[in-house]
């Protein structure tokens, strides 16, 4: 049976470019960076070496890339790192109500810890409002942190804006752009953003790598001491090959990244036009402030995790934000953010296209999936109307 | 397909052809169960009859969920389980059984949406006692009280999880 892949947005194949200029790092140059000799300095320059092409994708001409082991990991450090740093300056921070899970996790761990943090709303396509964010921000706010684009639906927030305010205000801007970053542009100086956090498998690196980028303005604590690595930002013996990796990948995404992310837009808006033909179903985000690789539904009378079971069945690999697939019972927070009703959100299907996809990929979705609705449909006791 | 779901083939089976699926047009009794605040709402739909010893049974059964594969499952599993038995011996059927059926564990956050097909038989037999002025049974009585203690339970969550919600937007 065929196998398509249309959950880019969970994690990313490696490119076999990327997985190339890895491998030798495993076990021809397996130095230690912080060592003298000269496997230790063959270590050393290949890190400095990533460190620039990932730095050179976000346009960062100034400040620090500091690698992490994880976008999770570079949130969090960003969110407890300014608020440990600047606490004699204030207890508050801001972030948006449907920021991914480490942000929205590590920001309850902070209130636990004293800290005041607000969750702005968002509208119904799942924009954080900057006029907003300015209402938000009080004296003493130390930290503004909004993503760039939505992991469920996609949407792009006005980054660039909220730069601005922030930056105006005084107050750090933190930006999680694990999803566009490779996708769409990213660019540190435009947006204003003084850290922003990126993610090497999704964008066709290896998993385990991530990266902060810290401004020099930046005051900031460190999770991790030891050693001193990663400017003494980030102790922890060096993990040179994935590193690698998330550099190769960033120099094949500055290269490519134009002509792929209008292969992609096409091929979404083929998607999302095909499935809205299908009875009482609606796109979830932006129509057009999307990344060019996600399509987000919903259907009504149905449930999620058996739309996603049925696909994979098909070969079709999806996901949802169904709390049915959630160990929290609880549906997706994004969806119920953008003001969907529990039984809304649990009907919902995310297709996350990328490097790979075909037009015929997305061609046997459409053949596929109003059939696997239809069948669903027969099967709940909601036949048009709830 | 791959082997990738943590679900045994008897559940894959059932999901992939659910039996007794659907409606009965005039059913002498229909019984609900689950929420769809927490995803799972199932409804069996009942025809009673009686054997030859003139003993009441399941003539007929079907179901409707909105739901995960395992809540699909399940009620079609159910079905199988009650079609043709009297309602004595339908009464008896524990959610253990029920479980055992399905072959390996579920993972635990599924167990719920594995028992909410029980429910809904037991909530449509209560309704059929009811409708046919009959002796309720103390532990169709006591099941009745449950699901609704239960279903007033996840409502209550919800709305809590909902005012959290919007005291965290303020």
């Amino acid at each position: 049976m065929k196998r398509i892949y249309m959950d880019y947005a969970a994690t990313t194949p490696v490119d076999p470019r990327v997985l190339k200029a890895m491998l030798p790092y495993f076990s021809k140059k397996f130095g230690n960076t912080m060592s003298l000799h000269s496997f230790g300095q063959e270590a050393k320059k290949a890190l400095e070496e990533a460190r620039e092409k990932v730095a050179k994708l976000m346009n960062a001409k100034s400040g620090k890339v500091i690698f992490t082991g994880s976008a999770t990991e570079a949130n969090n450090f960003a969110l407890k790192g300014i608020a440990f740093a600047n606490r004699e300056k204030g207890k508050h921070i801001i972030v948006s109500a449907i920021e991914h899970h480490c942000i929205l996790e590590a920001a309850h761990w902070l209130e636990a810890q004293g800290f005041e943090v607000t969750y702005l709303p968002v509208d119904r396509y799942g924009l954080v409002d900057p006029g907003k964010v300015e209402e938000a921000i009080r004296k003493d706010t130390i930290l503004v942190s909004i993503m760039h684009a939505n992991n469920e639906i996609g949407t792009i927030e006005p980054i660039e804006e909220i730069g601005k305010i922030c930056k105006q205000k005084g107050v750090y801007f933190h930006t999680d752009a694990a999803q566009s970053y490779g996708k769409i542009p990213v660019d540190v100086e435009k947006m204003n953003v003084d850290l922003l956090t990126a993610s090497a498998h999704k964008m066709y690196g290896p998993k385990g790598v991530g990266a902060l980028f810290v401004a020099d303005s930046v005051k900031i604590e460190p999770l991790l001491h030891g050693g001193g690595h990663e400017f003494g930002l980030r102790s922890s013996t060096v993990n040179v090959a994935g590193i690698v990796g998330f550099g190769v990948a960033a120099e094949i995404a500055k290269k490519e990244m134009k002509s792929e992310a209008q292969r992609l837009t096409k091929l979404r808006d083929k998607l999302i036009k095909g499935v809205l033909k299908i009875e009482r179903s609606y796109l979830n985000g932006h129509p057009t402030k999307r990344l060019p690789n996600n399509a987000n539904f919903r259907f009504d009378f149905i449930e999620g995790e058996s739309l996603v079971t049925f696909l994979d069945m098909k070969g079709i690999a999806a996901s949802t934000g169904s709390a049915c697939s959630s160990e929290s019972l609880q549906p997706s927070h994004v969806l119920l953010a953008i003001g969907l009703k529990p039984h809304e959100a649990h009907g919902s299907l995310r297709l996350s296209l990328g490097r790979w996809t075909k037009k015929e990929e997305v061609d046997y979705v459409l053949e596929v999936l109003p059939k696997i609705v239809e069948k669903l449909r027969e099967i709940s006791p909601y036949k048009g109307k709830w | 397909m791959k082997q990738s779901l943590p679900y045994s083939k008897q559940i894959i089976e059932h999901f992939k052809k659910p039996r007794n699926m659907g409606r009965i047009k005039s059913p002498d009794a229909i019984g609900e169960a689950g929420n769809l605040v927490c995803g799972d709402v199932m409804r069996l739909y009942l025809k009673i009859g009686k054997n030859k010893k003139g003993e009441k049974i399941i003539k007929d059964i079907r179901f409707e969920t909105f739901g995960c594969i395992v809540a699909i499952a399940n009620s079609s599993m159910l079905t199988t389980m009650v079609k043709g038995k009297t309602l004595e011996e339908v009464m008896k059927i524990k959610k253990e059984d029920l479980i055992k059926k399905l072959g390996k564990p579920l993972p635990p956050i599924k167990i719920h949406c594995s028992i909410l097909a029980l429910d809904a038989l037991h909530e449509a037999l209560y309704n059929y006692y009811l409708k046919e002025k009959l002796t309720m049974p103390e532990e169709l009585k006591r099941e009745h009280e449950r699901i609704q203690k239960t279903l007033g339970e996840i409502e209550q969550k919800h709305k809590e999880f909902v005012e959290m919600e919007k005291k965290g937007l303020s």
